[in-house]
């Protein structure tokens, strides 16, 4: 079989529940070895969208080809290309990891020759050597997130589309579970949504954010990041110079002072100020002790994109904290 | 596919008591009801003996016996059948198959023929209590096989029953009170002394009970197993209908 670079192709998805529209008009493209992240608050539409994706919801409208295979037309190659983890693990508690895998690769249509195989590669990329043989309701929270994995993968899908995969897991497990998608991606593409930056930032390649339904941003990591490129400085020293001095330093344009003395400087991307801030601060015996680039926040960017107003961003900020 | 299915279900439910306490209680009261029927033979033997073409063993003993499995099994068929999709659904295990490159049919008929494959064993092990009779006497075995086809088509309408109402809620509970209330209306159907007029034909017809004697009289009616037939086959549609339904939720 030809190797297609595109792997999935969605054209206009529509979802309504009732008379709410849940994803609107939401286009995109997955290419081979991309790991893309969706990006939004709870109820964005995130998982509403990985649903249609895998089969497990109708869209109300547009289209879907996995793999070349359009999803309503021609389920079956198509969904056998695709590898889901959804939201709430859906593990059978009562059978052992090893039976619950060999179920996950039959139902998935690995060939009966290949079955040992196919499992004992995903226990052993996602760790689970040491437990094949205990029962699943046994296993610790991170266990099961791995399980859950393996049976994303135990049929080695071109696409793997993962729902929040790190929910609920300490912060050495969050760690792991990404090198483990890391490293899957490099054989895979794979799509992961996630309400938290740094996440979507350490692991993936390209970022889509939803907000109430609609992809308000499609851009590489990288492009994210430059556009949440620090905008402000904060500045701590023994004698730090009246604000207004700071303002004539080329580039700033507003210094605040905070009431632990320090001093907060906004300035535009384009000077290299801190550059110039520190010649200063030399020359004019500040006692510099810190000098901190701030980035803006997620709830920042989703300002600038979507426009929303102040209380809306206090509720998204809140739900990100939690 | 179907077969993979089946077999998760069928080992999975005997990795839990519920499959274990299913197969003691329904074993014990049909002994009850067999032990209770050979002690009516037992006392009749008088009275049989002086008859002219009297009833054998198998009138007095096997028929009543599998009646009364069958009204036992109506109460435990809902039990066993009700988790079968509502559970999935609640567990959301269900989206393995979903997502899976399986069709919705391959899905309600492995869930099928996983509990089908339970009530064979019942089956079987309802069959084993008259047949010990062949070690003291002889039995009418072309009347037992009957009876049991008819049992097993009776438990294969039960369970497609059960598997639609499982189909319709994420409640396992809500799902089987409502197998058991629609299955023991049609067993009772025409109990009544009410005369219905011209819908009384229709009615007697719904009524599993009176196909279900058709069998236990010794006779494999054509017609009798097409009733069983097309109500599990009804049943079955109707549940890859609401599985198809699910992915439309609004």
């Amino acid at each position: 079989m030809e190797e297609r670079s595109t792997l999935i192709e969605a054209d206009g998805l529509q979802r309504f529940f009732g008379p709410t529209q849940a994803v609107q008009d939401f286009s995109f493209q997955l290419e081979r070895g991309e790991i893309l992240g969706f990006l939004g608050v709870n109820g964005a539409g995130k998982t509403t969208t990985m649903e249609m994706l895998t089969g497990n919801l109708a869209p109300s409208g547009g289209r879907i080809e996995l793999n070349g295979c359009d999803l309503l037309d021609n389920p079956r190659p198509a969904k056998a290309s695709v590898g889901y983890l959804p939201e709430t693990l859906p593990l059978y508690t009562t059978m052992t990891v090893d039976a619950y895998l060999r179920f996950c690769a039959r139902l998935n249509r690995v060939p009966k020759a290949d079955l040992d195989e196919a499992v004992a590669t995903a226990m052993r990329r996602c760790g689970l050597e040491d437990v094949a043989e205990r029962v699943i309701a046994n296993l610790s929270r991170g266990y099961k997130q791995r399980v859950g994995l393996a049976q994303a993968i135990v049929h080695d899908p071109e696409v793997l589309i993962l729902d929040e995969p790190t929910k609920g897991l300490d912060p050495i497990q969050v760690r792991e579970i990404r090198q483990l998608i890391r490293e899957l991606g490099k054989s895979h593409s794979v799509i992961l949504s996630s309400h938290v930056l740094p996440e979507v930032e350490a692991i993936c390649t390209r970022v889509q954010i939803i907000h109430e339904g609609r992809l308000v941003l499609a851009e590489d990591v990288s492009a994210l990041r430059a556009r949440m490129q620090h905008s402000s400085l904060l500045l701590g020293g023994r004698a730090l110079p009246a604000p207004e001095s700071v303002q004539g330093i080329q580039g700033v344009e507003r210094v605040e002072r905070l009431d632990d003395g320090r001093l907060r400087v906004f300035h535009d991307t384009q000077s290299d100020t801190a550059e110039q801030i520190v010649a200063r601060a030399a020359s004019e015996g500040w006692g510099l002790w810190e000098l901190t680039p701030e980035r803006k926040s997620l709830e920042q960017v989703f300002v600038d994109l979507t426009g929303a107003s102040e209380s809306e961003v206090q509720d998204t900020n809140e739900e990100m904290a939690a | 596919m179907i077969g993979i299915i089946a077999m998760r279900d069928l080992r999975s439910l005997f990795a839990q008591p519920l499959a274990w306490v299913v197969l003691a209680v329904v074993q014990g009261l049909v002994a009850w009801f067999f032990f209770s029927g050979v002690g009516r033979f037992e006392r009749l033997q008088p009275q049989l003996s002086r008859m002219s073409d009297p009833p054998g063993i198998t009138d007095i003993t096997v028929i009543p016996t599998l009646d009364s499995a069958a009204i036992v099994l109506l109460m435990i068929v809902p039990i066993l059948a009700m988790r079968l999709i509502a559970e999935e659904r609640r567990a959301e295990t269900i989206r393995l198959m979903y997502s899976a490159p399986v069709s919705m049919s391959e899905i309600a008929l492995g869930k099928f023929f996983g509990l089908a494959g339970f009530l064979l064993i019942v089956v079987a092990l309802t069959a084993v209590m008259p047949l010990s009779l062949l070690l003291g006497t002889s039995l009418d075995l072309g009347r037992l096989a009957a009876g049991l086809i008819g049992l097993t088509l009776l438990l294969a309408a039960f369970g497609s029953a059960g598997l639609f109402f499982s189909t319709l809620t994420r409640s396992p509970i809500v799902a089987g009170v409502a197998t058991f209330g629609l299955l023991l209306f049609l067993w009772v159907i025409n109990f009544g002394g009410v005369d219905l007029g011209p819908l009384q034909p229709a009615i007697d017809y719904l009524s599993m009970l009176d196909h279900y004697n058709a069998f236990l009289e010794g006779t494999i009616g054509t017609e009798h197993a097409i009733y069983f037939a097309l109500v599990t086959l009804g049943f079955l549609t109707l549940s890859v209908q609401r599985l198809d339904a699910h992915r439309l939720q609004t």
